[in-house]
């Protein structure tokens, strides 16, 4: 390790700063927003915001930061934010097409697939 | 300069996502419904695996990396396990 | 050759992850290569449907686009959830009928729509190839139908079909 944080130059540090700052105040507000809104569907949005560019810009902070203190390039982090990107998507899917179905099953009034005139299964 | 700028930025984004937990740990709590719990808990991966990159980047080794990576992975598993769950009431078909 | 590589995509990003797992070295590179035309030959047993690639050269256009499109609705959210109760804000479904069939241009579409904070995937209907998806902040029906389909739907058929 031949860098060191003292070392590294002001406008470096700069947009490292920015980047973990917006993504901690991105998850942040996702989660916010989990909290806040009423129904189940809008809250399905809330936590896109930190996993799309609240991992997003932490894991560039972490990439340019290792990057400059071990002074070779360092890209493993952008594992985590291609996962992130991949998963995020299938989980919050199949939460949805079960929500939808549990809802339908129930008979739930709001449930959309009542409204195009599929009927629940009998119990 | 520049160390004393990163490691009060990392701090704040640590206690930002600290009080993100905090906030989903509050709706998985409070519900109302199974799915809500479900969505809470995935969030709450995600988040900690945030702070796990944050803190590996705050004591500046790469070790954090892989548990969050690890955790990444978990989250991912359980709350698919957890959406199967809710959808069939069973989770291999 | 096609039955030692049956899928190069695969298998590159395989290395790929492999060695950004552990080290740039001939050694790792080796194995990296070991591990990944087994993978490739597992996944060859198992027989799923092949995609084509048509237009490579969109590729980069479309993720672009993406991310153009996650910032700007990025923004958006952050600012619905700030002022959530000082405005009225209207969430709802949205049925659009897609003419799109490839099963991995349908898979990349979701993946696009979900990961955008705002929209949400619900449901696609395989028989009547209507897709529902649920919107955060819905001014009009039409416009979203309208993105979607001249957006992306557009493109991936471009890319895929």
């Amino acid at each position: 390790m031949t860098n060191s944080l003292e070392n590294m130059p002001l406008w470096l540090a700069i947009i490292i700063s920015a980047f973990i700052l917006l993504g901690g105040f991105l998850t942040l507000v996702g989660m916010i927003g989990l909290v806040r809104l009423r129904s189940f569907y809008e809250r399905i949005h809330a936590p896109t915001l930190g996993t799309s560019w609240g991992t997003g810009s932490i894991v560039v902070a972490s990439m340019i930061l290792f990057t400059w203190l071990e002074s070779r390039p360092v890209f493993h982090e952008i594992l985590i934010g291609v996962f992130v990107t991949i998963t995020t998507p299938v989980t919050l899917m199949l939460l949805a097409r079960a929500v939808l179905y549990r809802d339908w099953a129930e008979g739930d009034e709001k449930s959309p697939l009542l409204k195009s005139q599929q009927k629940p299964p009998k119990e | 300069m520049s160390a004393i700028l990163i490691s009060w930025s990392i701090l704040i984004s640590q206690a930002a996502i600290a009080l993100a937990m905090v906030l989903a740990t509050t709706r998985m709590l409070r519900g109302p419904r199974a799915q809500d719990r479900v969505l809470a808990l995935d969030a709450l991966y995600v988040c900690g695996m945030l702070q796990l990159v944050l803190f590996g980047m705050r004591t500046g080794t790469v070790i954090y990396f892989e548990t969050a990576l690890i955790i990444g992975i978990l989250g991912f598993v359980s709350t698919v396990a957890l959406g199967k769950f809710l959808m069939r009431g069973e989770v291999i078909e | 050759m096609s039955r030692i590589f049956p899928y190069p995509l695969l298998i590159v990003s395989l290395i790929g992850m492999w060695l950004l797992l552990t080290d740039f070295t001939p050694g790792q590179l080796i194995l990296g290569i070991i591990v990944s035309l087994l993978a490739a030959q597992g996944l060859h047993s198992l027989q799923p449907s092949t995609p084509r690639l048509r237009r490579w050269d969109l590729i980069p256009k479309l993720i672009g686009l993406v991310l153009l499109d996650i910032i700007r609705s990025n923004i958006a959210v952050v600012r619905l959830i700030l002022t959530e109760g000082h405005n009225k804000r209207n969430s709802g479904f949205v049925s659009i009928p897609l003419e799109l069939k490839d099963p991995t241009a349908l898979a990349i579409l979701s993946v696009i729509v979900t990961s955008t904070p705002g929209t949400a995937w619900l449901d696609y209907s395989d028989s009547r190839g209507v897709l529902m998806i649920h919107v955060f902040d819905l001014v009009d029906e039409q416009d979203w139908i309208d993105l979607i389909k001249n957006q992306y739907e557009h493109l991936l058929m471009e890319i895929f079909e």
